[in-house]
């Protein structure tokens, strides 16, 4: 689904990403872990198509479609979703309303009409009772006052909405507290399916008790150092990370 | 003969229709002698140094509209807030319109200046509070002064709560091919007493209207005044709007104003403290695009102690379009514990519009709190790209931020059909579709 070769992108001359190496097929979920600043959300950044961030070398495929020349919206219309680390507050314009706009703002690139009101209503009202979400909060602002609980809920509640092919989840798991932790993981369970597929970023292996990965990839200094299966997040939770600056 | 000399030579016209004997008519007559030695502002003036008058006053208005023009209901009934259940004080071309106004004398007086200025039943209050808060030095003031005749009038009697907003409307018919109006508004609001206005003026086609309009408001205290100015006219009109507004002790006094459309519009917006526990609060939505362009320049006198300002002047400039804010604060030194805050936010969606802003903060106490920001930017990156990622194209995503910049100055909109109304201008002007609500 997504194939990343030798990617290098850096942000205003400072080179952040150094050669990474990525294959993420259909129906797993692959954890991406690593020190603060290693990259990994600089990666997140660059596979959504956040133009700050430019690639100088190597490939992004994402279902055999060239994924450098698109720009954030178009990669978006393909199925790839960013689950924001800080989601941005929009001030009067509701949850429905926001989720409207970009449904319909999808469906118009794949050349179909709007959907009708009365299956997008259906379609959040089943997707809130999934995430256990008030229908009070979906007519708030978007994410305007909400606690960071809300916010990383409502990322999720977005991200189900608009049923990508490839979810990434940058640093989901910051500011929620356990019980918050485990709806929102609960959640991304319940929508993964053999047809999408996952990535999860995150410093602490505390997430993936609750989405359990097939893949971890440790980063460092913008390259993948380590790739292995669940146990090496277990492994990294033991030992800290400093084991890992010695491998790079 | 320019238009300057033609205010002064047509004063005898003028006169015909008004009694030269009366203790108003000096008033006015003062005030036509300070317009004549004083003339029209240039920009040589420090509060006009960024709007110019120049191109408006070049060219010839019709003083007096030839004819009595009728509209048809159905064709300004869409500038109504509502079909019914407002007070309408309404004028065409400056002429009052009964047809379609709700005026009323029961229980509080909402009706007309023409009328306030001459019967004498309301002597006492003309002598109390007709060009009392005008200053006499302002020339455009005065030159609304020296023609004061018609507007609206507006008293609230103590401890009434005005069941139903108010709405001040000034249409301009467009069967003069250009037109100069001075409408007179006078509104008491007496103790304890409320009242929620609308004020509007609106061309019915495009033709050049000048509207210089003067608002005397007095809020006394514990009164409450809650006013929207909605300027949203078309490209061919343009506005100076002069209002003065003075407050008793524990009143509340509030204008929000939208400026949305019109040639060019300047808002004088005075507020002066005569009491202790007072809060002002002065809010603008401003949206220009081609070659508008709107001045606010706003005064807070804080003259008492323990009293508050606030203010928030939001603003959007595409195309060519100019925005100024000027905003002083002047705080007296007996005016201890005074809280005076002054924000100006501005978004610059191309690099040819401009936006002069200019914080002026004058404090001669020193136990206050005030503070002012002004910021000129462009649209965050990251909120942007935020959108972006969930499939939002840019241009829809960056109206959509824009549209959130400026909502935030709606939520002190009291009258949910109006914050509705204006959402919808907004989002409308902005090119954002807001579909519907859960």
């Amino acid at each position: 689904m997504l194939t990343i070769e030798n990617l290098h992108a850096e942000i205003e001359g400072k080179k952040i990403l150094n050669g990474i190496d990525l294959d993420v097929k259909a129906g797993e979920i692959h954890a991406i872990m690593g020190p603060n600043g290693s990259g990994k959300s600089t990666l997140s950044s660059v596979i959504a198509g956040n133009e700050d961030y430019e690639m100088t070398k190597g490939s992004m495929l994402f279902g055999g479609q060239d994924l450098s020349e698109l720009d954030a919206e178009s990669r978006a219309h393909l199925g790839i979703f960013l689950s924001f680390q800080y989601p941005v507050e929009i001030p009067g314009v509701t949850v429905t309303n926001f989720i409207k706009t970009a449904i319909n703002a999808s469906r118009k690139a794949q050349g179909l009409e709007d959907m009708p009101a009365s299956d997008l209503l259906k379609k959040i009202r089943e997707k809130a009772q999934l995430l256990d979400i008030d229908s009070k909060f979906l007519s708030r602002s978007l994410n305007e006052g909400f606690s960071g609980g809300e916010k990383k809920r409502n990322e999720i509640f977005q991200m189900a909405m608009l049923e990508p092919k490839l979810a990434i989840l940058d640093e989901t798991d910051s500011g929620l507290d356990i019980d918050a932790l485990k709806i929102v993981a609960n959640g991304v369970n319940k929508l993964r399916n053999k047809d999408n597929a996952v990535v999860v970023i995150t410093h602490y292996q505390r997430l993936l008790d609750y989405i359990v990965p097939d893949f971890v990839h440790v980063l460092f200094n913008g390259k993948i150092v380590k790739s292995g299966t669940k146990e090496l997040a277990h492994e990294l939770e033991a030992k800290g990370y400093d084991w890992i600056k010695e491998l790079a | 003969m320019d238009f300057q000399d033609k205010l002064i030579s047509s004063y005898l016209a003028f006169e015909e229709g008004v009694n030269l004997s009366d203790s108003v008519h000096k008033t006015r007559a003062k005030a036509l002698k300070y317009f004549e030695e004083t003339g029209f502002p240039t920009r040589k003036d420090e509060s006009w140094k960024y709007t110019s008058l120049a191109a408006l006053i070049n060219q010839d208005y019709s003083l007096f509209p030839k004819s009595e023009s009728t509209i048809e209901l159905r064709d300004v009934k869409k500038y109504f807030l509502y079909d019914t259940d407002t007070y309408k004080v309404i004028f065409i071309d400056g002429v009052y319109s009964p047809f379609l106004s709700n005026t009323t004398h029961d229980g509080l007086d909402v009706c007309l200046m023409s009328a306030a200025l001459t019967k004498p039943k309301y002597r006492e209050l003309i002598n109390t509070y007709f060009n009392k808060i005008a200053p006499a030095n302002e020339s455009l003031t005065a030159l609304n002064t020296s023609y004061a005749k018609e507007g609206a009038y507006i008293y609230i009697p103590p401890s009434v709560v005005a069941e139903k907003p108010i709405e001040i409307i000034h249409f301009a018919s467009g069967n003069e091919t250009s037109l100069w109006m001075q409408p007179r508004n006078l509104i008491v609001v007496d103790k304890n007493a409320q009242v929620q206005i609308i004020e509007r003026h609106q061309s019915l086609k495009a033709h050049a209207v000048v509207t210089n309009s003067v608002t005397e408001i007095f809020v006394h205290q514990d009164a409450f005044l809650d006013y929207y100015k909605l300027q949203n006219d078309l490209e061919s009109a343009s506005l100076i709007d002069n209002t003065y507004i003075t407050q008793e002790k524990n009143s509340h006094a509030s204008v929000h104003t939208f400026s949305l459309g019109g040639k060019l519009i300047r808002n004088n917006l005075n507020f002066y403290h005569k009491g202790e526990h007072i809060l002002s609060t002065l809010k603008g939505v401003t949206i220009l695009e081609d070659q508008q362009h709107v001045d606010h320049s706003t005064l807070v006198h804080h003259a008492q102690p323990n009293c508050e300002s606030h203010q928030d002047y939001k603003g959007i400039f595409s195309d060519r379009s100019e925005g100024v804010f000027n905003g002083k604060i002047v705080v007296d030194k007996v005016a201890q514990k005074t809280n005076a805050f002054q924000q100006n936010n501005n978004i610059l969606l191309e690099n040819k519009a401009t936006i002069n802003t200019k914080p002026q903060l004058e404090i001669f106490a020193d136990d206050v709190k005030c503070s002012h920001g002004c910021t000129v930017g462009q649209l965050d990156e990251e909120a942007l790209f935020y959108l972006r990622s969930r499939g939002i194209p840019k241009k829809e995503a960056k109206a959509l931020l824009t549209y959130a910049f400026a909502n935030t100055v709606l939520n002190s909109v009291q009258l949910p059909s109006l914050k509705k109304r204006i959402n919808l201008q907004i989002a409308k002007k902005l090119g954002v579709n807001l579909g519907f609500e859960l």
